[in-house]
């Protein structure tokens, strides 16, 4: 038996350079270099950039409130929403922001579960990004009911009417669906945040910041008795969160699907829903941050390599989209239902047929572009490519509740959909709340997950080499 | 104020995760059982090396999530079937799969409530005091460098012993802290 304790002689293959990973954080980086760079971006004074970016934006966010103050005191009729589209640009924009939402559950959730470890450089940016997302989405839903101090009828609470709600109502699933996703969102985003709050507490330099941070740190430690427990909670909540995030674009995708329309009234709309869903949001998050990165000098941590998986990613979900447009075709033939067939050629051919083409081209063309290595290593197109992305998902709602409603089965029924001024500035306004929010996330807040990306670096292995020196530069 | 100060504990410093790993290795294996590792960012492994059993925050969230499940199915069927009946498309007052929906929400929900709320009871958090957080050195804990304390309650806690294993386990720098 003691020949079976000796150690095997195995030579260990050196993989030859070209096969060889890409580090996640460059220039073999230490880890305290890692948090000062990120804490850095959030002491001292804002840049003039960041300037030039919170003011228009804080502007936007004023019209956004002058256009709710408006549309609350005068009615719903401020809206272009008229017979028969009476779901205009709310639904368009609810779908739209709400979608974006969801690549930041994906990259926080579901790339966790599948241990894709580049996704700690990117996801405190993205959750951040879903939950100002879907708090822009959540303001429509809200709105549009009319008499928005009635919103609470949406929610179980008893009341002097003795009315509950009424479950078989896929609009009632919505507003659970979206609230926990709110929620969860919202919880799963802090408990990444604690280790780094503590990390901002204990560099802070004042005594306000030390407090604020602290109060919102909960006394973390950093002790390892804890993280077996932190990291056991951020498991389950990842595991939560898969499930969740499907369900939220499918349940929304039911408030189309459960109805009667042509065009609406498709199996296919839950998984496709999902898919755009996460389309639109890497989109977005590309948009975010390909600037940010060269902005707050954080090419070593947000690296090509990320970019480009980013890219890829956005091309997988494109595809599907794609799929899904061209199979709504198929079917809308093949079930031989001729007001199924009328509304599809309508899609392509009606009034509104440069919705349809705009979709068509910034959904299915445009992202058949990252297929080359070229175009994925050129941030400039990238992120012209990753804004087409949102304009496309945005006619997709588009196509999808406007061309659906203005011609339905009877012709005595049909109409034109125009928005008015309230439409678009209100959707301008909900950019300024988007982005202020954010602004003032990566003026306030580490918008790197700072412990995670210590975790990823080669000397956080108590087996590499590396760590047994103190190794990284400084 | 008294004049000597109670002391808490034994803190070691140390500059590599593998070094740190080694270390709670060796404290464990002395027997120690009041005493913790400290570091900026969880190192596989050392759950292992600290000889701690897998985490209970599972089976709070499990709880969470079938209280959510629970009420889900329990409030719509009792708000739409019993409390107050209406009648919508001749279907069925109350169905399991019109009620699920809103009822997997719930279940997440409570779930992730469970799984934070279990996380920080678990962990006795929040908590606004402690003595390492006075401490100027521990700071490094959430930056750069890796701690291990020995409390001074632990029944094998001797002053000069506890201070030689630490030494003998790698440290370079070892400090009082005060409570």
């Amino acid at each position: 038996m003691a020949d079976a304790a000796t150690p095997l002689k195995v030579p260990v293959p050196v993989p030859p350079p070209e096969l060889a990973r890409v580090p996640l954080v460059q220039n073999q980086r230490s880890f305290g270099w890692i948090s000062d760079r990120v804490a850095a971006i959030t002491e001292g004074k804002a840049p003039k950039w960041w300037w030039a970016a919170f003011i228009p934006s804080f502007s936007l966010l004023c019209l956004l409130g002058a256009m709710i103050i408006y549309q609350i005191s005068t009615g719903v009729g401020v809206w272009g929403n008229q017979h028969p589209v009476m779901w205009g640009w709310d639904i368009i924009n609810f779908v739209w922001w709400i979608g974006i939402g969801h690549a930041g559950t994906l990259i926080s959730a579901i790339l966790f579960l599948l241990r894709q470890r580049w996704r700690t450089a990117v996801n405190r940016a993205s959750e951040a990004m879903t939950i100002f997302a879907v708090m822009c989405a959540g303001i429509y839903p809200a709105m549009h009911v009319g008499r928005i101090w009635r919103d609470y009828w949406l929610f179980p609470i008893p009341d002097s009417n003795g009315l509950w709600p009424q479950f078989r109502s896929p609009l009632m699933w919505d507003v659970f669906a979206v609230s926990t996703y709110f929620t969860v969102s919202v919880l799963f985003w802090f408990v990444g945040l604690i280790p780094d709050l503590a990390t901002m507490r204990d560099r802070a330099t004042t005594k306000i910041r030390q407090f604020i941070y602290g109060l919102f740190a909960l006394g973390w430690t950093g002790s390892n008795r804890h993280w077996s427990n932190y990291e056991k909670a951020y498991l389950i909540l990842a595991g939560l969160s898969t499930p969740l995030v499907l369900s939220v674009h499918s349940i929304v995708s039911l408030d189309f699907a459960v109805s009667q329309l042509p065009g609406w009234h498709t199996t296919i709309f839950p998984p496709y829903f999902v898919a755009g869903a996460v389309f639109s949001g890497f989109g977005m998050v590309l948009t975010l941050l390909i600037p940010l990165r060269s902005m707050c000098k954080l090419e070593d941590v947000i690296t090509m390599r990320h970019i480009d998986v980013m890219c890829k990613v956005t091309l997988a979900t494109g595809c599907i989209v794609s799929y899904a447009y061209l199979m709504e075709f198929f079917i809308a033939w093949y079930s031989g239902n001729p007001a199924e067939q009328f509304h599809f050629l309508n899609r392509a051919m009606g009034p509104y047929w440069w919705g349809w083409v705009m979709m068509m081209s910034c959904n299915m063309i445009v992202p058949q572009l990252f297929w080359f290595k070229k175009v994925r290593q050129n941030l400039v197109i990238v992120f012209i490519l990753s804004i087409l992305v949102n304009v496309g998902m945005w006619f997709e709602r588009f196509v999808i509740v406007v061309i659906s409603l203005h011609r339905e089965f009877l012709p005595s029924n049909w109409g034109y959909f125009k928005p008015t001024w309230v439409d678009i500035c209100t959707f301008l306004g909900t950019f300024g709340l988007f982005f202020t929010c954010f602004l003032l996330f990566m003026r306030f807040l580490p918008m790197i997950a700072v412990s995670e990306v210590k975790g990823v670096t080669p000397q956080a292995d108590p087996h590499h080499p590396l760590a047994k020196e103190n190794g990284g530069q400084h | 104020m008294n004049a000597t100060p109670k002391i808490y504990g034994l803190l070691a410093e140390f500059d590599t995760t593998s070094s740190v790993l080694h270390a709670a290795e060796k404290v464990r294996d002395a027997g120690f059982r009041r005493w913790d590792v400290f570091m900026p960012f969880p190192i596989h492994g050392m759950d292992r090396a600290m000889g701690l059993k897998n985490s209970k925050v599972g089976w709070l969230a499990f709880l969470g999530g079938v209280t959510g499940y629970t009420t889900g199915m329990l409030m719509i069927w009792w708000m739409n079937a019993v409390d107050y009946r209406i009648l919508v498309g001749g279907k069925p007052m109350f169905s399991p799969f019109g009620a699920f929906p809103p009822s997997y929400e719930l279940t997440i929900l409570f779930g992730a409530f469970g799984a934070l709320f279990g996380m920080l009871f678990l962990n006795r958090l929040p908590r606004l005091h402690h003595p390492l957080l006075k401490h100027k050195r521990f700071r490094l804990a959430t930056h750069d460098r890796f701690f291990i304390v020995i409390e001074t309650d632990d029944p094998k806690y001797s002053p000069l012993e506890t201070r030689k294993l630490l030494e003998d386990a790698g440290s370079q720098r070892i400090e009082m802290v005060e409570e």
